[in-house]
Order: C-alpha cells, then structure tokens, then sequence
C-alpha cells in the first residue's frame, strides 16, 4: 500500500499488520455469523421467502416475475435516462459554449441557466414537469433529468476548457484560427478528452436519479419491486429488493470501472499521473456536490 | 405569484423542516465519513476493504433505493422497532452521505504529496506530529471545498424524504401544488426559492474558500 502516512512497513511492522488483520477478519466473520444467526432465527432463509424468483405462488410463473422487473422496470429505467443522457449532454455542451461568448450580456442568461439548475433538487424539477408543465411521468422524469444534468454537464466543460494550457488559444490565433474554429476544434475536442472520466460519472448520477421516477409516478425499477411485493406478499420484499439493488449496482460499477479505466488510460498516454490523480478528485468533486450524489 | 405570499407560514415550516434534516443528518454523516475515512487509510487490510467497499457500494447505489430499504424491506428483516418517517429520512440521508464524505477526505489527504511526509519524518518528526503539523493542515484545505459541495447534495437531497412521508420543503410544495393545481408553477418556483437561499450562498462560500485557500504544489 502506498500511503502519505507511513514509510514501507520493516518486519515487525508487518507482523503487526498481520495480527491486525487477523483480529479484524476474525471480528468481521463474528458479526457475518451473528447476522447469518439472526436471519435463520427470523426465517428469512426459508424457501417461502425466496420462491418468488424461482417458483412463485398464486399461478405465476418466474417467467412473468422476472419480465416484470428486468424488461418493463429496468426497460422503464433505461428508457428514461437513454433519452435524458443525450439530451443533456447536447444541451449542456451548448450551454458551455454559449458560456464562452466575449460579451457578459450574452454570457449572462447561459450563466443564471447553469447556476439556478445546480442548485435545484431533480425532484422539483420533475415535480415542475408534472405539475406546472402537465408532463406525464415519463416526460416529467426526463424534464427534471435532463435540465438538472445539462447544468452540471456544462459546468464539468467549463472546468475542462479552464484546465487547458492557455498556449493552446495562443497557437490557434496565431495560425490564424477564428474565435470559433478555435474553440470548436481546438479546444472543445480536449476539453471532453480530459473530462470524459468526470462525464461518464456524470451519467451514473443521472441513472442514479432516475429512481426518483418512483416518486413521482412514473413506473420504473423501484416501483415494480414495490408492485411484485404487494402482489406476491411482503414477505418477498427482501429477495426483490436484492435483485433490484444488485442491477443498479452491476450497470453502475461497470460505468464507474469504465470511468477510472480512462482517466488512467489518458494518463498512461500523454498526461502524467498528475492528471490522473486531478481526474479523481474532479469525479469525487463532481460527483456529489457538483453533485453527483 | 399571490400563492407564495399567501403560504408563506407552510412555507417556512418547511423550510425549517428541510434545514433541521440538513444540519442533523450533515453532522451525523460527517461523524461517519471522518470514521471510514479513517479506516481507509489505515495499515489494517480488512478494515481498508470494509471502508472502500461501503463506499463504493453506496456511492453506486441511489438515494431513494436506501430511502426504499429503509421503509419497505427492513421491516421484513426481523421483529425490528418501528420508526417514524423523520428518523427513516435521517438514517438514510446520513448513512448515504457519509459515503460522499469518506471519499472527499480520502482524497483530501490523498492529495498530500507524499515527499510532505517523507521530509517530515526524516526529520524526525513522530507520527503523531507528522499528522497534526504536516498533513492535516494541508489536507483540511483541499478537502473543505469538497465537503461543502457534499453538503450542498445533502440539502438537495433532503427532498427525497417528500416521497417517504416527510412534510419538507418539497412535501409543501407538492401539497400546495396538489391543492392549487392552477398555480403550480409559481407554488413551485417558490418551493425553488428557498432551496436556493441555501444552496447559492453555500456555492458562494465553497468558490470563496477554494480561492482562498489555493496554494501552489
């Protein structure tokens, strides 16, 4: 392990770390089996608490369970933010360029957009779509996605444009370049480069956020666990709520994966490993409070 | 526009609502993040592992997934007491932040270079001194920016608590709304005013201190 903390660990240090671990892997495996204890003391291995993936009660088959929550929830899910992403991404890379204009009158309305829908919850957005706008759910969904996400996709471009040598603007005036063939084929094209890590995080923030559809009506993955339960019995709360959260989290770390694997790509390749350590606290930054959370 | 003005008593007890969430669920999440963040950086492999794997697990996971746990799958887990939709919203909202909180000090002290270390205990300097006179002081600058970012997510994310029974500022809203239909929108712009008198000064403070506070490495 490589820490600012400590020096390279010397023999006894090493047996000490050993013993450590030891005693924290034995406390660990203690509280897994006072877990595993109360569980089987509850019930909830029983086979009538898991049944309903494999053979479910009341004349339905797994078949129809598992299309329930994978094709229309998960399809509901995906549908949504497959619509929202480009949108954002499209919206959020006009507003960054529409940021970059000289004049600060023309700046401006680009700049109340971005910091008014920064400090919003998606939520009232969505809730704007359907009460005020009289979106149906879907819509509203991606209203308050789409909207939220451009904001912050713009300000993730800002970031990438303002981390760029100044040479770069520099050497383009200088072969003769215009304003915008300058921004648009010079600077924007390392601008995505250097951020795409923080935009690939992005988008698991905009996955993430389309489970507030449960909220708000519109029938996603959440609210078909909710609706299985309800039919099938409380009881079966536990295994749909297992295969739910495991789907978020499989697309969402592979996202997340795909993001660090770049960002140490771009590093390996041209950047130095400064950059990559920048990129991590841009996706960290990003992510909850420029938000991500 | 006569809706806002109309509801404002509504209004401000949300606010207030929202605010209490904020500040408790804020310190609650920061005492948690401060421990796993301690954990991860600590020679202990295991407690390492425990650490990174709550925060990335929680960090992947969405907030009104552990909102869902809460309500609906925990109470199946066993005879557990029931809490109300206030502690349901804090639980959640803290053991979710904290997560954001861990990986904005990790990194915090991560940025660190290593060399700062190296030349102070090649001076001498014990553990302990190297922590309170070296790292820390330079960690705490890099992380605080972050940190109110975190924050600023809570407040927004406090609003999911609307959907789990808590009457906040979104719950207001939605209510208002619900019962105004003709007025939604400025029931809502109202609703976003508020949010902002937290969050817009908020963004103000995290920019200033990062001005402030930027140092050359």
């Amino acid at each position: 392990m490589t820490s600012v903390l400590y020096d390279a660990p010397g023999p006894v240090a090493r047996r000490r770390e050993h013993l450590g671990s030891l005693v924290g892997a034995g406390l660990l495996l203690v509280l897994l089996a006072a877990g595993v204890w109360w569980g089987a003391r509850e019930g909830l291995f029983a086979a009538d608490r898991w049944d309903v993936l494999y053979d479910p009660p009341k004349n339905q088959t797994a078949a129809d369970v598992w299309q329930s929550m994978v094709i229309r929830g998960l399809g509901a899910t995906l549908r949504a933010a497959a619509v929202a992403a480009p949108l954002a991404l499209v919206l959020g890379l006009a507003l960054a360029v529409w940021r970059t204009t000289r004049h600060a009158v023309v700046r401006a309305p680009a700049v109340v957009v971005i910091e008014l829908f920064r400090g919003l919850p998606v939520l009232l957005m969505m809730f704007f779509g359907l009460l005020a706008l009289g979106l149906d759910a879907f819509q509203a969904v991606v209203f308050g996605l789409v909207v939220y996400n451009m904001a912050i996709i713009a300000e993730i471009l800002r970031a990438g444009l303002a981390s760029l040598p100044k040479g770069q603007t520099e050497a383009a005036y200088a072969i003769g370049l215009s304003r915008s063939q300058t921004l648009f084929t010079i600077l924007l094209p390392q601008a995505v480069r250097t951020m795409l890590p923080s935009l690939i995080a992005q988008l698991v923030v905009l996955l993430k956020d389309s489970s507030l559809g449960f909220i708000v009506g519109y029938p996603e993955l959440l609210k078909s666990m909710q609706n299985n339960a309800q039919f099938f019995g409380n009881r079966y709360f536990i295994a749909l709520f297992l295969v739910g959260a495991g789907v978020y989290l499989v697309i969402n770390l592979t996202l997340s994966w795909v993001a660090r694997w770049i960002s140490r790509r771009s590093a390996r390749s041209g950047g130095t490993a400064d950059d990559a350590a920048l990129n991590e606290v841009q996706i960290a930054q990003n992510a909850p409070g420029g938000r991500p959370l | 526009m006569n809706v806002i003005t109309d509801n404002l008593d509504a209004y401000v007890a949300g606010f207030v609502v929202t605010l209490q969430l904020t500040l408790l669920a804020a310190a609650a999440s920061m005492a948690l993040g401060l421990v796993l963040a301690a954990l991860r950086v600590s020679p202990i492999r295991v407690l390492r592992a425990v650490s990174a794997t709550y925060v990335e697990v929680v960090r992947n996971t969405p907030l009104t997934l552990v909102f869902f746990f809460i309500v609906f799958v925990a109470p199946q887990l066993g005879n557990l007491p029931p809490i109300d939709f206030g502690t349901t919203a804090l639980l959640a909202l803290s053991l979710y932040t904290a997560a954001f909180v861990a990986e904005a000090v990790r990194s915090g002290i991560n940025s660190v270079g290593v060399g700062q270390a190296e030349a102070a205990r090649a001076v001498g300097l014990t553990f302990g001194q190297t922590l309170r006179e070296v790292v820390l002081p330079q960690a705490v600058r890099t992380v605080i920016p972050p940190l109110i970012n975190v924050f600023i997510a809570l407040t927004k994310n406090t609003s999911v608590a609307a959907g789990f029974g808590v009457v906040e500022l979104m719950g207001t809203g939605r209510r208002l709304g619900v019962v105004n239909a003709a007025d939604g929108e400025w029931v809502l712009i109202g609703v976003a005013i508020f949010y902002l008198l937290i969050t817009i000064p908020l963004g103000l403070v995290a920019g200033a201190v990062e001005r402030k506070v930027a140092f050359s490495r």
